[in-house]
């Protein structure tokens, strides 16, 4: 890819390709899988968003897991963080269950979560990263941030080229901007595993391709899992991956397969207008089409 | 101006303002950020049953009310954490509900002749020393609290979803924060009246938001901001013989819409 320039509104003009120093956690254990779900079912009330689900995340992969909206991708991240408890079967992290395992991954979450108007700088929302030891009366709780805190907070803004706006107030920057920051935020711990959901959402299409760039960069020094509907973003960059709708099938490769493509949209006739879309999502994958209907 | 000063009811009411406006600064600019204006209203006015039950009871206003208070948002909390979708109508029900309550009770409490109009518009000249020394107390309280967690309350504010995954007790400390507003709001009641409680909690942060980049620096604004307009809606009030709690209201919100009007400006220019 064509280094970014100074007409990069969201790079800043830093002129990529990022090379981040990989001073972050080495990965732990060889052998060990990151993400290992085993026959994993939740439901809300009556509804089932995820159904005896496997999931195995290697070391060092990049994972893009793609399904429509309510297909249960935000479900999975949750689950992974540790935030909801399946009702059947195992969730491991790093080779022990999501709570234990929860200082060292890194989450990114959607980007529409963040509060859009809200007094507080760059540099602040990245010390919100950091990891506080203890319970709710230690001291580590108390405010203030020290030296070597902010130092590394400072560092993680310039992984992702954001140090130059580190005193400006969050809510003044571009969605790409944010993104990167929050992207900051999630790696200001040193995480062994960075979590996204819906990276792309409410960021321009030059914005996309920056932060694409970013996470390609930090993907040789970290384990990356994201989840997102867009497709065609999705597509960049990644190494493998995972459709989820209900059921979740992975594939080691970037390649969709057919069965893939039907558990996202189901069979089509070729006639069917859905049918040219899948057809082109598919190439986009490098992968020959869909299954159409006889 | 200097034998005014002397008095004791200006006294009290001048220490009174000074301690509503460090609860209003600290903790209006938490209900602002954290988008819980209209909880912060229904909280307010079911403060009214707990003045209700402080007359039917024969108890002290404050400490009553504070408890009932409490125990109102407390549930407004548990009702709305994670369902943000239902929780106006929850808040609508408790806000009508506590009203009603203490209404009931007033005109159930013998020899009822107790004025309405302070707590619903207050009265910021008839605080009592007694409740100067209360306040005090509630002010040291929302102090402490919010300065030990304030990383905690800045991080769930600020997005929640995030501050959960980094292990912030994010439920604890949001029924935390609705405590603290309970707290809050009785205490402005006696300034502003519970109908106007929600201006004092809004208006200061939301001027003080306008100018700062951090939260603790919202805060400091806004108490001091809260603290002028209280200064000169007393003045206001005495010289020209009108309602305190209303021209303390009336003043906040000139100097809103001139602060406002200032920064459009200057950020035009």
């Amino acid at each position: 890819m064509k280094p970014h320039d100074q007409s990069c509104p969201t790079c800043s003009g830093h002129g990529l390709p990022f090379n981040p120093e990989p001073h972050f956690r080495p990965l732990p254990g060889t052998g060990t899988p990151v993400i290992e779900l085993r026959g994993v079912s939740f439901s809300f009330a009556e509804r089932e968003v995820l159904s005896e689900v496997d999931l195995t995340v290697a070391m060092g992969d990049f994972l893009a897991v793609i399904g429509p909206n309510g297909g249960g991708k935000t479900t999975l991240v949750k689950l992974i963080l540790g935030l909801l408890a399946p009702k059947e079967g195992t969730v491991r992290v790093l080779g022990a269950d999501p709570l234990s395992s929860r200082p060292a991954v890194g989450y990114v979450p959607q980007h529409a979560q963040v509060q859009p108007s809200f007094p507080v700088t760059v540099h602040e929302v990245v010390l919100l990263g950091l990891r506080r030891a203890g319970g709710m009366l230690s001291i580590g709780r108390w405010p203030g941030y020290r030296r070597h805190e902010k130092d590394k907070a400072m560092e993680a803004l310039r992984m992702v080229d954001m140090a130059d706006l580190s005193t400006r107030r969050f809510d003044a920057l571009s969605g790409g901007q944010k993104q990167r920051v929050l992207v900051a935020r999630a790696m200001v711990s040193d995480p062994a595993l960075l979590l996204f959901d819906e990276p792309t959402s409410n960021i321009d299409p030059q914005g996309k391709i920056c932060l694409f760039d970013l996470l390609s960069a930090l993907s040789s020094s970290i384990t990356i899992v994201m989840v997102s509907h867009d497709l065609i973003s999705a597509s960049t960059r990644i190494s493998s991956v995972a459709v989820v709708n209900r059921k979740l099938i992975q594939n080691r490769s970037r390649e969709l397969t057919p069965a893939m493509l039907e558990l996202i949209y189901g069979t089509h006739d070729a006639s069917c207008p859905l049918d040219e879309y899948i057809r082109g999502v598919s190439s986009i994958f490098g992968q020959a089409g869909p299954r159409n209907t006889p | 101006m200097i034998d005014l000063l002397g008095m004791e009811f200006m006294q009290n009411a001048l220490l009174a303002g000074l301690l509503a406006s460090m609860a209003c600064g600290i903790i209006g600019s938490l209900v602002v950020v954290n988008r819980q204006v209209f909880m912060a209203g229904g909280v307010a006015h079911t403060a009214y049953g707990g003045v209700g039950l402080a007359f039917y009871l024969g108890l002290p206003v404050l400490p009553c009310a504070v408890g009932f208070t409490v125990l109102a948002a407390l549930i407004m909390a548990m009702a709305s954490f994670g369902r943000s979708e239902r929780s106006d109508g929850i808040i609508g029900i408790m806000w009508a509900a506590g009203m009603a309550f203490g209404i009931l009770l007033m005109d159930l409490t013998p020899g009822y002749n107790v004025d309405l109009m302070s707590y619903l518009f207050g009265s910021l000249l008839a605080v009592p020393r007694s409740d100067i020394w209360f306040m005090l107390l509630l002010d040291v309280l929302i102090l402490g609290v919010v300065l030990f967690w304030y990383k905690d309350f800045l991080s769930l504010s600020f997005d929640m979803e995030f501050a959960r995954s980094t292990g912030v007790p994010v439920r604890l400390l949001y029924a935390l924060m609705q405590v603290l507003t309970a707290v809050t709001v009785v205490m402005v009641i006696q300034i502003a009246g519970l109908i106007l409680v929600i201006a004092l909690l809004t208006i200061p942060p939301m001027l003080a938001e306008l100018f700062t980049d951090s939260l603790w620096k919202t805060m400091t604004l806004a108490t001091l901001a809260s603290l002028i307009f209280c200064l000169c809606g007393l003045a206001l009030s005495y010289h020209l013989d009108l309602t305190s709690g209303a021209s303390i209201i009336a003043v906040a919100t000139a100097g809103y819409v001139l602060a406002w009007g200032f920064k459009s400006v200057r950020g035009r220019s």
